[in-house]
């Protein structure tokens, strides 16, 4: 029989104001096995470890029972203040009567009462509780980063600058992300290319770092510490280690139509392009979908001026399967489609452009080759209406936009107000907006520059429609502050679209296991606490594949998340949780069911000899547990026919005993 | 096909064009049209009231008793529609106002928003096809330069109405051109003629409509096509120079059935 003790937890008044903390320990305190209850303010305060402490010492107790919080918020530390007062740590079971119980009930009586069922159902476990002692696996020391964008490359310098090896899989051609397609940064107003482009040429010259680009991660298998993902590297019919970057090919393709993704489609490539002149790797990529050769075979002039011989028509995606102790999530944002923004005319009219175009066209390398022209005559536009939560902060129109606000747009449009008022000052700039949200370093500073010193026409005010008309664009928007209607007829209008995870984040995080928000970006362990964590352990999350971001922030985290990486990999050993499989060899009739749905590859056979109860000794094929790979998930056993399969820490007897203690 | 008709007040004093000629293009391309019997007003006029169910109990009837025939209901005024499809979806989705609805109804068996409501260009468009409307034409408008005006109550709102995309609509254009004619596509051709405004402020509809009726010639436009009475009257009180005509009117002209 157990001695268990019963702590009720008051939580100030986060349990204590809809549960009666006093009635829930008295009640507890009859039920079987219990030879202790008490309640107290703070359980998890250093004086209420020692009233436990003390409790187990005096009452000789063999099993502990905390009403408190979710056991993800101080099941360790009960289970540490057990350990430390000699009682295995296994020995405690948390009864979740916060998040589950007074956080959701309003009334005292109701909340009491199911504390009370709830005490009693860890109560009956606790009963049913065996000493448990964990394992050690071993941890491969090597980085996975998934996307190459500024987010990817900090966090694989990082860790790489702490000596371990990082490979970065990136889908594109060359690493670089948004940031390369960026012309300035705010609020400095450097030039986002002389920041990142040092950076990616750090990253391919490191020893330690691997460039998997136009590469995606197709599968992942394993836990913390000892991943084994699948990278496809997509066949891009130029042998990477013989391609010289010269770019002879890219003149010389005749197939010139081909949109150009890194200008978002403003001016055209050749169907073999390298996307920009400090792409990393620099090695030229052949566009399946628009290459005649590999179209009709028909053409091969690359492969003739190609003095490197690098062209192969014949490659193939090719799979590598590689093993990683620590994922890093880096996949990024883009702008939301404006399709269903139609009333600011952006599919009717060339020259109605998002904001991620407008920084092509302001940059050198873009296609007016920095030059501020329309999209539609080339002509320099004179009055520019810049359109800000386009699709952000948007409730009212649910399946249209986005209900939160996208964040970095505020500061870039004031950026390119006040970018456009200093090389143009012929021109009129207005920006329509809901509210200016500037909390950043330098940041109102920076808002402030571009009302006050470059005459910045901020309205209060949304835009209602935009109509194109001969060659110019009717806006039509509200002033809020004048409370009256307004109309410019603009030239340019530049359309703030808000930001959405990639595409590629959802099959991901099924991939990973690691949760998402309704918008699909990732969701962190702690909101607070654990910001660069996925609630998976191992799976560690950088960038705006999170939430919107800036530069900046992203940086902070990316190197947030590389020491948090380096910390699991500094490890030889990882403590493994010891509530794992294991199989009842007499029971075990060796059918394979369980080794045959073990995502983790855990259950093995062996053969096994057998005393009979006549004497005789009989050999059976059994299954057998790597206690160090399995991580509990509990498939085995819903699978086992005869029932020899249980978890410990969570065996059948117990969760029925649970059960029934609820139901009683 | 048999389909149950809606016309609506307008139609029987100051839109009797609308009317007529939409049951001889109907007629010229083998729809009948059954009319509601007993049909009154659809509560066009109170468009924006949402606390009083009076005013919606006749489109309620007129819905029902397209619903008892087993046929979708038709009608051809742009208010007209917008009332009966708002109505139709609150039946289906508004609980407390079925609820009310029908109680005060009482018919043999509640309404729930069965009837499925169509405007004369989705019948056109969905029902007949515009590919077979265009077969049909006997005088193809060859070369005329024909702006759709929509309007507001036609498209929106875009949830409820389901015709088109409310900011960038192709369905009268796309009619046009089965009539043989040129659509002319003008930013103005989903903007406010002034409504009701007109009532009680004759210089702001004014206002409105000019500006519509400027911005289509601007685009080169001929003639100006709309399926509202009330957008009709306001158009042709701007003062303009533009002819303003129904749709219905240009369909029968091109399909041969105008002329007595």
């Amino acid at each position: 029989m157990q001695r268990i003790g019963v702590f009720v937890c008051w939580c100030g008044s986060n349990i204590a104001g809809t549960v009666d903390v006093q009635a829930v320990a008295e009640a507890l305190k009859t039920e079987p096995g219990v030879v202790f209850s008490t309640n107290y303010q703070y359980m998890c305060s250093q004086a209420g470890q020692d009233i436990m402490k003390q409790a187990i010492k005096e009452h000789n107790l063999t099993g502990v029972v905390v009403c408190s919080c979710s056991p993800r918020m101080h099941e360790t530390t009960f289970r540490k203040t057990a350990a430390a007062a000699g009682l295995n740590p296994y020995m405690v079971e948390i009864a979740n009567i916060r998040e589950q119980c007074s956080w959701v009930h309003k009334d005292m009586p109701t909340g009491t009462e199911k504390a009370i069922i709830l005490g009693k159902a860890a109560i009956a476990k606790v009963n049913l509780n065996t000493p448990l002692t964990p394992g050690e696996s071993p941890v491969t020391k090597r980085a996975l980063v998934i996307g190459g964008g500024i987010a990817g490359i900090q966090t694989a310098l990082d860790i790489a600058d702490a000596g371990f090896e990082v490979d970065i899989v990136e889908k594109k051609p060359t690493i670089g992300g948004k940031m390369a397609q960026i012309d300035k940064t705010f609020p400095t107003l450097d030039c986002a290319a002389c920041i990142l482009t040092p950076k990616m040429v750090d990253v391919a010259q490191n020893e330690k770092i691997r460039i998997f680009s136009y590469a995606e991660v197709t599968d992942v298998k394993g836990f913390v510490g000892n991943f084994t993902a699948t990278i496809k590297k997509k066949a891009r019919y130029v042998k990477e280690d013989v391609c010289t970057g010269c770019g002879i090919c890219t003149e010389k393709c005749p197939q010139k139509k081909v949109p150009n993704e890194f200008n978002l489609g403003m001016d055209n490539r050749r169907a073999v392009y390298i996307p920009f002149a400090q792409a990393v790797p620099k090695v030229a990529t052949i566009d399946p979908d628009h290459c005649t050769m590999l179209k009709t075979g028909k053409c091969g002039v690359c492969a003739k001026v190609c003095t490197a011989g690098a062209i192969d028509y014949t490659q193939k995606d090719e799979f590598i399967e590689e093993n990683y102790g620590a994922i890093v999530v880096a996949t990024g944002y883009n702008p939301i489609s404006m399709d269903k923004f139609d009333e600011f005319a952006y599919n009717q009219s060339k020259d109605v452009i998002t904001s991620l175009e407008y920084e092509r066209l302001m940059n050198a390398a873009g296609p007016t080759a920095g030059k501020l022209l329309r999209p539609s005559d080339g002509k320099h536009p004179h009055t520019i209406v810049f359109v800000q939560c386009v699709g952000s902060r948007c409730s009212a129109c649910d399946e249209k936009g986005k209900e939160y606000c996208s964040k970095i747009c505020c500061m870039y449009t004031a950026k390119h107000a006040m970018l456009t008022r200093d090389k143009y000052p012929d021109t009129d700039v207005y920006v329509f907006y809901i509210d200016v949200r500037t909390p950043g370093k330098s940041f109102d500073e920076f808002y402030r520059r571009a009302v006050e010193d470059y005459g910045v026409h901020y309205i209060k005010g949304m835009v209602g429609k935009v109509m194109p008309e001969g060659d110019q664009l009717k806006v039509r928007a509200s002033d809020l502050l004048a409370n009256k209607q307004i109309n410019i007829d603009a030239d340019l209008v530049v359309l703030a679209a808000a930001i959405e995870p990639d595409k590629s984040a959802r099959p991901l995080a099924t991939m990973l296991t690691a949760s998402m928000d309704t918008n699909d970006f990732f969701t962190e362990a702690h909101p607070k606490l654990r910001p660069v964590e996925s609630p998976t352990a191992g799976v560690f999350l950088s960038g705006a594949c999170q939430g919107p971001r800036d530069i900046p922030e992203t940086v902070a985290q990316a190197g947030a998340a590389a020491s948090k990486v380096i910390g699991l990999l500094a490890k030889d050993k990882l403590t493994c949780n010891p509530c794992v499989a294991s199989s009842n060899e007499i029971m075990c009739n060796g059918c394979s069911s369980c080794a045959n749905v073990c995502p983790y590859g855990a259950i093995t056979y062996v053969e096994k000899e057998f005393r009979q109860p006549d004497r005789t000794t009989l050999v059976r094929r059994v299954a057998s547990v790597n206690e160090a790979v399995c991580q509990g998930c509990g498939c085995c056993t819903v699978v086992c026919p005869s029932g020899a399969m249980d978890l410990k820490g969570f065996a059948n007897n117990q969760i029925m005993s649970e059960v029934d203690a609820i139901c009683k | 096909m048999k389909v149950s008709y809606f016309p609506g007040c307008t139609l029987r004093t100051k839109a009797k064009q609308l009317d007529k000629y939409a049951r001889r293009a109907a007629e010229a391309l083998g729809v009948e049209l059954e009319e509601i019997e007993n049909w009154q007003c659809c509560g066009g006029a109170f468009t924006t009231s949402t606390d009083e169910i009076a005013t919606k109990l006749s489109s309620v009837r007129a819905l029902n008793e397209a619903k008892v025939k087993g046929q979708p209901l038709l009608s051809v005024c742009s208010a007209c529609h917008n009332v009966l499809k708002q109505t139709n979806d609150a039946m289906k989705n508004n609980a407390d106002f079925a609820f009310k609805a029908n109680n005060y109804c009482e018919f043999e068996e509640n309404y729930a928003g069965e009837t499925e409501v169509i405007h004369y260009l989705e019948l056109l468009r969905d029902k007949i096809g515009f590919d077979k409307v265009k077969e049909a034409v006997k005088n193809p408008l060859t070369g005329k330069k024909v702006a759709a005006y929509y309007g507001c109550l036609l498209l929106r709102p875009g949830k409820v109405l389901q015709m088109d995309d409310v900011e960038n609509p192709t369905i009268m254009e796309d009619f046009i051109r089965a009539l043989g004619a040129d659509p002319v596509v003008y930013p103005y051709r989903n903007e406010c003629c002034g409504g009701y405004v007109v009532m009680d402020d004759k210089e702001s509809a004014k206002k409105k409509s000019s500006k519509v009726l400027e911005s289509a010639r601007l685009a080169g436009a001929e003639i100006v096509l709309t399926a509202c009475p009330l957008c009709k009257y306001n158009l042709e009180k701007s003062g303009m120079d533009m002819p303003v005509v129904y749709l219905t009117e240009l369909l029968a002209e091109a399909l041969g059935v105008k002329e007595d």
